[in-house]
């Protein structure tokens, strides 16, 4: 897993309350028996005609909008499972998600592929929605070790939550998986011992 | 004093990680085609086996077609990742139902079913839908597939401790509404993320008078308002529903397996995080109008206004509004609809075909509509035929395809054209969900029914 430490970038507003993943990736995509390429379908029913071409109103299609860094309206990654939605996400060249809220399975699927979610208040997040509105060029800066986030048109910060296991991995681009197999023994304890 | 969701998680949990999530011991462990290939790769490009294969079943079901099966995958595409999952449990040891197998179907009809899912198990799917499972009394979530991959290899997930919620429903559910209704009702004034971070208990008179079958299409809908997932205290009805199924305990071990469920509920004085009441007799037969499950109103109400929608929310409002062709304040009884589709895991079980059929009988399809009915299983088809309804719904104009997801997401060919409305036994009327464009209401069988019949946006309790 890549590792997340700080990150400082333009960034894409998403205005949309309820983004749920079939909207991030459409069902019919999910056919890959691999992890790559997702990106390019990433939002693809809001991002594509019928026959393929950009549409011109959708935020992805616009020049003026770029960066690492995805800011999103409330509950956002609603919906199923799907880690594809993660995939595409990265795929597409976003480090980290900002919102006011986030579905749970989501959250954890970013942070299991290097993605951060980043939780602000509403206040905070409409801010960052106004500073963009006057200057798409307005940056974010994301500093994982201090957790604080901080809207650099306005220079104002504030500060967000992330559970320590989680942040240690991120910062230094650990998995589960690494962490589970290092507990063998702990498993196999636990079989011998349970007695229902 | 602990509750029924506490106790099965302290007695899965293997150690806790200081400041962070619980290594949790998976009893039960499902997997379809989609969100798995990308597991079975990480465990090869680790050089992994998988750790415990009897605790992992597979089925094939989303990408699956609904018509002649018994020929080969017509996309090529779909068809390599059915031969993905083929090919993954010859090489990892794993039980494959197959398209084809009699086992075969949604995975979470197939668990229940075939006694694979229990009281007091903790059970993962890489699938958001597995909160069916709750309906055992066990802990059932959907994970994403770096988690299966754990799963896989270590039999353990890494999760921090949800927190609790309980939902108490009483007094009784009046006639022609059903779980579905219920559900609806709940999510509609919970919002889809009202129950995130929690993990809910059903309780309460309503609950202790469903079916098993009903109790799982209330679980399953735990994920759309947010819950990891939801579970009911196992009773005599489930004790019922398990015995004698073919992977449930027998004999002796049946006995030692029971005297633990029984000690699966809240202890009186449990505290939760927060508690919720509702009373059953208030719901009506629900329809939704919007773009999540949770913008969901009885079906002779009038959609929200404007007005009724707070400020930050209204640009997703109007956004939802015009993606149906509905209009803020419009009552929808009587409005013409294309499809019906009863099926998926929240409503293609036997009971819901029984609900269906025996509304139909004597009656018949509407001719603007095409109707989908989709078995969950081929052991769902099965009781279909054995038990008469087959016959009833042939007689009705209906036909019955065969067992998949289907409609449900339209991962195969079972898509909903783009501006058609579908009345929806399924979970999820996202925009595309049936098919890009495709415009969705869900509703309970009944609803259902009654416009497969009519042809329109009916009261059900019209026509009882
Ligand atoms: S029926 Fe629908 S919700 Fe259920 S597992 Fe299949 S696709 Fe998912």
């Amino acid at each position: 897993m890549e590792k997340f430490q700080k990150l400082t970038s333009t960034y894409v507003p998403l205005p949309i309350e309820n983004v749920d993943t079939d909207q991030i990736i459409p069902a019919r995509f999910l056919k890959a028996t691999t992890k790559e390429g997702f990106g390019d379908n990433l939002f693809a029913d809001w991002r594509y005609e019928k026959d393929g071409s950009p549409k011109k109103d959708f935020v992805l299609n616009n020049p003026t909008y770029s960066g690492e860094i995805l800011v999103a309206g409330k509950n956002f990654g609603s919906g199923s499972s799907r880690e594809h939605a993660a995939w595409a996400i990265g795929g597409y060249g976003f480090r980290a998600v900002v919102s006011s809220f986030f579905a749970d399975i989501f959250r954890n699927n970013a942070l299991n592929n290097g993605i951060l979610p980043v939780i602000v208040s509403a206040d905070f997040l409409s801010e960052i929605f106004n500073s963009i509105n006057k200057d798409p060029k307005a940056t974010l800066t994301i500093d994982l070790e201090s957790q604080t986030i901080t809207n650099n048109a306005t220079g104002k910060s504030e500060s967000f939550e992330i559970n320590p296991y989680k942040k240690e991995c991120l910062l230094k681009g650990l998995d589960d998986i690494d962490y589970l197999l290092s507990k063998k023994d702990s498993i196999e304890n636990y079989e011998k011992e349970r007695t229902f | 004093m602990k509750t029924l969701f506490d106790k099965i998680w302290d007695a899965h949990t293997v150690s806790t990680v200081a400041d962070g999530p619980t290594q949790l011991y998976i009893d039960r462990h499902f997997c379809h085609e989609v969100t798995s290939p990308q597991a079975f790769n990480g465990l090869r490009a680790r050089g992994l086996n998988v750790l415990r294969p009897d605790r992992t079943t597979l089925t094939a079901d989303h990408n699956t077609p609904t018509i002649n099966q018994d020929q080969p995958v017509k996309d090529p595409i779909s068809k390599n990742q059915l031969d993905t999952l083929s090919k993954n449990a010859k090489e990892f040891g794993l039980t494959l139902y197959a398209l084809g197998h009699k086992k075969n179907g949604v995975v979470h009809i197939i668990g229940p079913e075939n006694g694979y899912t229990q009281p007091g198990m903790t059970i993962v799917c890489g699938d958001s839908h597995t909160s069916t499972h709750g309906a055992f009394g066990s802990i059932a979530f959907g994970i994403g597939t770096s988690e299966v991959e754990m799963v896989l290899a270590t039999q353990c997930i890494l999760q921090s401790r949800p927190k609790t919620m309980r939902i108490t429903f009483n007094g009784k559910l009046g006639k022609g509404v059903t779980a579905k209704d219920l559900a609806l009702y709940m999510i509609s004034k919970l919002t889809t993320g009202g129950a995130t971070g929690y993990f809910v208990e059903y309780a309460g008179e309503a609950i202790r008078n469903m079916s098993m079958e009903e109790r799982m299409t209330l679980c399953n809908l735990s994920i759309e308002m947010g819950a990891r997932g939801g579970l009911i205290a196992p009773d005599e009805t489930t004790f019922n529903y398990v015995k004698g199924r073919e992977f449930a305990p027998k004999g002796e071990e049946w006995d030692k397996a029971l005297a633990y469920w029984k000690t699966l509920k809240t202890d009186e004085g449990a505290k939760f995080d927060k508690e919720l009441i509702f009373d059953a007799a208030d719901i009506q037969p629900m329809i939704t109008y919007g773009t999540n499950p949770g913008m969901g109103m009885g079906v002779n109400e009038n959609i929200p206004t404007l007005e009724d929608i707070d400020e930050a929310g209204r640009i997703s409002f109007q956004k939802s509004m015009d993606y149906m062709g509905f209009n803020p304040g419009e009552n929808l009884e009587g409005k013409s609809i294309d499809y019906v589709f009863l099926g998926s895991c929240t409503n293609g079980r036997i009971e819901d075909f029984r609900a269906f059929t025996n509304f139909v009988k004597g009656k018949k399809k509407a001719d603007n509509v095409t109707a989908w009915l989709v078995p969950g299983s081929w052991m769902v088809e099965q009781q279909i035929k054995d038990e008469g309804l087959y016959d009833i719904l042939t007689a009705a104009g209906f036909e019955l395809r065969q067992p998949g997801c289907s409609a449900c997401l339209a991962m195969n060919d079972d898509k909903v054209p783009a501006g058609k409305y579908a009345v929806s036994t399924s979970n999820r009327n996202f925009e595309g969900r049936q098919g890009p464009g495709a415009r969705t209401i869900l509703a309970g069988p009944l609803v259902a029914a009654a416009a497969a019949v009519t042809g329109k946006i009916t009261d059900p309790r019209t026509m009882l």
